[in-house]
């Protein structure tokens, strides 16, 4: 469905009046109450809100959909007995049991392989990795099975599979520990990704990702575990899911459009903060909270409002989420652009320990702001 | 006679009417070699240490009360660098207490030249090769003295110096590439038979060996027969997954009998029984053109997994408190000195008090060191410097020359010099 959306000419896109409609409803279960799920969001009053960590809307989602459904299983290193590296699976293991919360011995090959198997005979698995760089150990099972069996197979069989766990840098580890990883998984035809940002989105992407038939890499952040965001009333119920490939404007704006993922949402937004107090510019803020599929439409829309990009992320610079978001702005909204679209990303340098190199191998609020005003010219 | 099979993928197997499985349950489990008990007394006088001096086994006692110190106590660099974490002056340590004996005892069997790779519990090792005091505390503090340029994390030491690889953080990967090291000097022994030879000495956790690159790596090495001696640190634990849960074999030792190669169990905190089965395993290892062999040395990890964990969450302070009272490396070798007359308590007092200054000495040594020099930021991504970093390299130099005041570049060796080519050697 989105490759039918990229492949059709720009103007084509924007020419359709159409509102938009999730691109992946077998994602949703029950689709047609999603709609007003979204709504509901937006409208709930301020009452209801509740402020939780993303962490525990994790923890959220995956005992409402092992409670929901008993295909549903939890698997990977030290997630039952110890609650998970990141206490992610706190608790899960007393409430559900060590046939549905498991540890694993210490062989990523080995649990990742059972857990793709377990999907290509029916289950509906949710692999923990330690940290997505050790899911490299493993990455054959998920690139050349999950992703590829279901169309090798002629559609005999099925992976609906999760493979969650933390991705990214996260603070004084090294290289080999800070790895992002969305543009290697999101260039694999047969996967889909999904990188939450605030609470709402890790709890309504996550149920959403086990939910849908599809093998789905969840792309948690180890910085963000900690942070609590507002939860709307809708968001606390266990029927709240959100759609793939369906960007969020996090922030409303007329000047630049930031399109960015993940932790590199929150800086954005306090770049998109400073920009205004510092020059007076707006700018719109994209959390595209689904990497693949990915919401060109709502790139474009906000590029034909601003006439400016800028992507942030934290990956490496060459063949990144950065890479791709230009590309696509370049081919879809290239006649709005009132200046060449611009990226931010990590350094091209394997991460440094050094926590002042670290810090500056990455993003920060600051250089966002700078770039910001560097491509209007401010 | 058709009693053999002759099947080519199992040539001494004889036929049968027995339909029976092979029962792991029915074999035994595998021995533990040792020589000297938990009291410090030799079990078997014939097989008492003769080729040892006593000043070398007071050599290793003071390593060991260095690296980690006897339980009452804990450790000597291990508390005082644990504390320094939690002060935030190191962002991650890792101890090593009740695994001294087989890192110093296997170390001091093996040659200098020997090549090594650790997992990342093995100072003893790094110690026991004559890694000083200011190198573990430079690498831990990142300085520009450290060998790998202040770019790892603490703990993760290496030393081209010493023939140490540089530890890695993903678990397993050094198991094959030590079979492939030890690939290399079999080549190069046959290319200049005048060199003594030299195997490669491989470490590793139990935990470790549950992931695939330990079952690649030991089939490799046995078909390839590369002088590998592979020692696997049983502790007990991976973190906090406990080898009830780890694997359902007897042991790690057992594996190494299903891919052909020679294996023993040996007592890891009898630090004698180490040695002499690291000497024995080297020897029988560069026989015939080389072979793997497999050693599995049994312990009890006394220590959190890092300053990340907190191990009592998963296991009971009774446990590892009987662990510390009932058995341990430094303990046992005590005892064995003071049997023999080598070592008493004015003498451990004194042994004590001087390690803790010198590691004080070398911490605050390292912690004023400068930081790497400037052009550290660019160099080794590649062999060569790409034509980009050299662009940015001089672009730095260009801002640093025309703003110097907004730039302090004093705490890193060299200061703006420190970003130019260094002279020719
Ligand atoms: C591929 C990979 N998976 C997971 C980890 C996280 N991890 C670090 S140490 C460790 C436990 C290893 O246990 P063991 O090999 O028994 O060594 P010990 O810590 O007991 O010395 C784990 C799971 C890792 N570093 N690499
Ligand atoms: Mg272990």
């Amino acid at each position: 469905m989105v490759a039918s959306r990229l492949l059709r000419p720009a103007s084509r896109l924007l020419s359709t009046h159409r509102p938009f409609i999730s691109p992946s409803k077998s994602a949703l279960q029950p689709a047609a109450s999603l709609p007003t799920l979204v709504n509901a969001r937006r409208y709930a009053t301020p009452s209801g809100v509740k402020e939780v960590a993303v962490r525990d809307a994790l923890n959220e989602a995956l005992a409402e959909e092992l409670e929901a459904n008993d295909k549903v299983f939890v698997l990977g290193e030290e997630v039952a007995q110890y609650n998970g590296a990141y206490k992610v699976t706190k608790g899960l293991l007393d409430r559900f049991g060590d046939k549905r919360v498991i540890d694993s011995p210490i062989t990523e090959s080995g649990f990742c392989g059972l857990t793709v198997g377990a999907a290509l005979a029916g289950l509906h698995p949710v692999c923990e990795f330690m940290t997505f760089n050790f899911a490299m150990q493993a990455i054959d099972q998920i690139i050349n099975s999950a992703a590829k069996t279901h169309y090798m197979s002629g559609g005999i069989q099925p992976c609906n599979i999760t493979f969650r766990g933390p991705n990214g840098f996260a603070a004084g580890v090294a290289a080999q520990h800070s790895q992002d990883y969305s543009s290697w998984y999101g260039s694999i035809p047969g996967l889909k990704v999904v990188a939450p940002y605030s609470s709402e989105d890790a709890k309504g992407l996550l149920k959403a990702a086990i939910r849908d038939p599809n093998p789905v890499v969840v792309l948690e952040n180890e910085l963000m575990y900690g942070t609590h965001f507002p939860m709307s009333e809708a968001a606390q119920r266990d029927d709240f899911v959100l759609p793939f490939g369906k960007a969020k404007i996090e922030r409303p704006g007329k000047d630049l459009t930031i399109v960015t993922l993940s932790r590199c949402v929150g800086q954005a937004l306090t770049a998109a903060e400073q920009m205004k107090k510092d020059y007076g510019v707006e700018a719109e803020v994209i959390n595209l909270r689904s990497v693949k599929p990915l919401d060109v439409e709502a790139i474009v829309k906000s590029v034909k409002k601003t006439g400016h990009l800028m992507a942030v992320e934290s990956g490496f610079p060459s063949f990144g989420v950065g890479a791709e978001i230009l590309a696509l702005t370049m081919e879809y909204a290239f006649d709005y652009l009132d200046a060449p679209a611009v990226r931010i990303t990590g350094a091209e340098v394997p991460t440094p320990y050094a926590q002042g190199l670290e810090n500056m191998s990455f993003p920060s609020e600051d250089l966002i702001a700078k770039y910001g005003a560097k491509l209007l010219r401010v | 006679m058709a009693s053999s099979v002759h099947f080519p993928g199992a040539v001494n197997s004889k036929f049968t009417t027995d339909l029976a499985f092979e029962q792991p349950s029915t074999h035994p489990a595998m021995p533990t070699y040792r020589v000297m008990d938990s009291d410090g007394i030799i079990v078997d006088e014939s097989r008492k240490p003769s080729d040892i001096s006593n000043e070398e086994i007071l050599k290793w006692y003071k390593n060991m009360l260095t690296g980690t110190g006897p339980p009452a106590i804990v450790s000597i660099m291990d508390l005082i660098m644990f504390d320094a974490q939690r002060q935030g002056r190191l962002s991650f340590y890792m101890v090593s207490a009740g695994e001294e004996g087989i890192a110093i005892g296997s170390a001091s069997a093996l040659f200098p030249k020997d090549v090594i790779f650790c997992q990342y519990r093995e100072t003893g090792v790094f110690q026991q090769r004559g890694f000083a005091l200011s190198d573990f505390m430079n690498q831990l503090f990142a300085n520009g003295k450290d060998n790998g340029k202040g770019r790892n994390m603490p703990v993760h030491y290496g030393s081209s110096k010493l023939n140490i690889h540089t530890i890695s953080s993903t678990l397993a990967t050094q198991i094959p590439q030590a079979a492939g090291a030890a690939y290399a000097l079999k080549i190069q022994a046959l290319q200049n038979p005048n060199m003594v030879p030299r195997i490669v000495a491989c470490y590793f956790g139990e935990g470790a060996a549950s992931e695939g690159d330990f079952h690649a790596a030991l089939n490799i090495a046995a078909t390839r027969s590369c002088p590998v001696v592979f020692i696997c640190r049983n502790n007990g634990y991976a973190i906090s997954t406990p080898t009830l849960e780890q694997y359902r074999g007897d042991g790690i030792a057992s594996r190494g009998i299903g891919y052909g190669i020679d294996t023993i169990r040996v007592d890891g905190n009898d630090i004698f029984a180490v040695r002499e089965v690291t000497k024995e395993a080297r020897r029988m290892a560069l026989e015939n053109g080389g072979k793997p062999i497999l050693i599995e040395a049994m312990s009890y990890r006394v220590s959190h997994h890092s300053t990340s964990d907190d191990s009592f969450a998963y296991r009971a302070k009774v446990e590892v408190e009987d662990w510390k009272r009932r058995d341990n490396p430094i303990t046992r070798l005590r005892k064995w000195m003071e049997h023999q007359g080598l070592w008493d308590d004015e003498m451990e007092k004194e042994a004590r008090s001087q390690i803790r200054k010198d590691v004080l000495k070398a911490f605050a040594q390292a912690e004023k060191e400068k930081r790497a020099p400037l052009r550290d930021m660019f160099t080794d991504v590649y062999e060569d410097l790409s034509e980009e970093s050299k662009v940015q390299m001089k672009e730095l130099g260009r801002l640093l020359d025309e703003y110097p005041g907004e730039y302090d570049v004093s705490e890193f060796e060299g200061g703006r010099k420190g970003l130019d080519e260094p002279a020719e050697q």
